[in-house]
């Protein structure tokens, strides 16, 4: 747990006083990741940099687990800190395996020891130490680099992490990959981590809090869910952007949506109990048809069944689309826009329908908080 | 042909006065690189002292080999020394610390910043950055101004002759002095040769020195 308290710094160039963080104080509790967030010149970096002491503090303190850092040795201290930075900075002249096993050494661990928690981090991140332990940096792709960045932090166990954007400088398309790989690993380690970011998206993704910062103070610090549904100020709103309502869908999954009470046809079934089961269920336009093992294959709509005689299996429309339990609401609503439909049945792993999702649904998820506020 | 023949009844000489020059210049440079290398990491601490051992390092370089020579004659012979191999190898010593304090400093001064605060963030102390990081990636540089030492201070010491030094520098002493056309090219020509070999060696040593990250 980090307990950031008044955390000030004040640059002075001859004439020029610079509050680069002005009286900073917040809370990351343990095995959360907060994100600072904001842009160029906020302060987000500085406090970053005070928490392991790059930067001297010009006032107030910073408690890692109850121990008031300004007391302990500098060196001690970021030993037992995991730092990540933007342009990763491993050290060109040694091997993967000397770059990562450096803090352990520093801090006494025996060659077996350190050699194992390398191999082990390598694996950690589905990178074969038999190829990779004896290679140098410059043999590696950025995003290879960035891994090892990140896992050379994690060497010696270090309860906190500070990192600096540390995946800015891969390409977008990796970027994607590393920040799930990361957050899988963080749910498997529970580190508790402060990370600074430029990026919404990313901050919105990764966080388990986002501290919004401007011009050296902390302006907002909660949720991302709860930052995107209630900016406190035009600042911060601008910010999060206009289509917030679009970034919040993609913090909830369709199991929190879904409408489990379905209403199914079968082959055999007639269109004229089709429109009975419609009626009864209270659907308006269009009820799903399933097989015996109650795998969702088209639906049959009210048009149609009304104009018609005869089975469903007969006068049924191809399903457009489906959507998984675990898929969250951006992915569905834009499979809504795809195909143009207002609903989309929800099935699990082995095809099996679980509910369906409807636009309203969406809609109402996302005003009920709004509501709560009133 | 006179010239063969004179190196051919002349090899226990040559051999001799080869050896005797790589003598010089090898502990010349060597102390050099004891002198140099230190100064070169310390200079990088304080850019107004670094500014100041430069200059007097370039100055240093400026004066003439013999001139040198000459200064240091009523200097050393208070010890005994005013001529012979002290002087020479003290001068050369001289000559060596602007190409070695200069690389020196200038390698480890552009070690990436994003190196520097990597190895600062995660816990390592000045010397232990200077150890693992910094000096280790500098070598390539600093062996480069080993090297303009040494292929420089070859030609320097065959003037070291005419203080008694011995080296190749003699064959060209005793040519000019006894017009004799062969002992003035033996010596000019060994002496360049030697230059030559030396600089591919160091070259060879230069790359089995550099970390093997940083082979391109």
């Amino acid at each position: 747990m980090i307990n950031i308290e008044n955390l000030t710094k004040v640059f002075e160039t001859g004439q020029d006083v610079v509050t680069a963080a002005d009286h900073i104080t917040m809370q990351v509790p343990e095995g959360e990741i907060c994100v600072l967030l904001g842009p160029s010149g906020c302060g987000k970096t500085t406090t970053l940099k005070m928490v392991n002491r790059i930067v001297t503090p010009t006032s107030g303190r910073v408690l890692i687990n109850g121990e008031d850092t300004t007391q302990q040795d500098t060196v001690t201290l970021r030993r037992n800190i995991g730092y990540v930075i933007q342009q990763i900075g491993l050290f060109p002249n040694m091997t993967i395996e000397e770059n990562i096993s450096i803090v352990p050494k520093l801090i006494g661990w025996g060659k077996s020891r350190y050699l194992k928690r390398a191999s082990e981090l390598l694996e950690m991140v589905a990178m074969d130490p038999a190829i990779f332990l004896k290679r140098y940096p410059n043999e590696l792709s950025g995003g290879q680099q960035q891994r090892i960045g990140v896992i050379r932090a994690l060497a010696a166990d270090p309860p906190v992490m500070l990192m600096d954007e540390p995946f800015g400088a891969i390409d977008p398309i990796n970027r994607e990959v590393i920040q799930d790989e990361f957050l899988k690993l963080q749910r498997l380690l529970k580190k508790t981590i402060m990370f600074v970011s430029h990026d919404i998206d990313e901050a919105v993704k990764m966080a388990s809090r986002i501290a919004i910062f401007r011009e050296g103070r902390l302006v907002q610090y909660d949720t991302p869910d709860d930052l995107l549904s209630h900016p406190k100020n035009d600042f911060v709103k601008g910010f999060v952007g206009t289509d917030r309502a679009l970034k919040r869908l993609q913090l909830v999954t369709v199991a929190e949506v879904l409408e489990t009470e379905v209403t199914v046809v079968q082959m055999n079934d007639s269109l004229s109990q089709a429109l009975v089961k419609m009626d009864g269920a209270g659907y308006e336009r269009a009820i799903i048809l399933v097989d015996d093992a109650r795998r969702p294959i088209g639906y049959v709509t009210r048009s149609v069944a009304q104009a018609n005689q005869g089975n469903c299996s007969k006068h049924y429309s191809n399903l457009r689309s489906v959507v998984r339990l675990e898929d969250n609401l951006r992915t569905v609503a834009s499979k809504m826009f795809t195909h143009d439909a207002t609903w989309l049945p929800c099935v699990n792993s082995e095809g099996i329908l679980e509910g369906f999702v409807t636009q309203r649904g969406i809609t109402r998820h996302l005003g009920a908080t709004y509501k709560a506020v009133q | 042909m006179e010239i063969i023949t004179y190196v051919m009844s002349n090899l226990p000489l040559l051999a001799q006065l080869t050896l005797e020059h790589i003598a010089l210049v090898v502990v010349a440079v060597g102390l050099a690189c004891l002198t140099g290398v230190p100064i070169g990491i310390a200079i990088t601490q304080n850019e107004q002292i670094a500014r100041v051992v430069l200059y007097i390092a370039s100055i240093v370089i400026t004066i003439p080999s013999i001139a040198l020579f000459g200064i240091m004659i009523p200097i050393l012979s208070v010890i005994g020394h005013g001529i012979g191999y002290v002087p020479a190898v003290i001068a050369v010593l001289l000559y060596s610390q602007l190409p070695i304090i200069r690389n020196t400093y200038t390698a480890i001064n552009n070690v990436s910043p994003a190196l520097r605060e990597a190895a600062r963030g995660i816990g390592m102390t000045s010397t232990q950055r200077l150890r693992l990081v910094e000096v280790p990636l500098s070598v390539p540089i600093i062996m480069a101004g080993v090297r303009t030492a040494v292929v420089m201070n070859i030609g320097v010491m065959a003037i070291a002759a005419y203080i008694g030094a011995g080296g190749l520098g003699v064959l060209i002493s005793r040519g000019i002095s006894q017009s004799d056309p062969r002992q003035l090219i033996v010596g000019a020509i060994a002496v360049s040769l030697l230059a030559i070999v030396a600089d591919g060696l160091l070259l060879a040593l230069q790359k089995r020195l550099t970390p093997a990250g940083l082979q391109s």
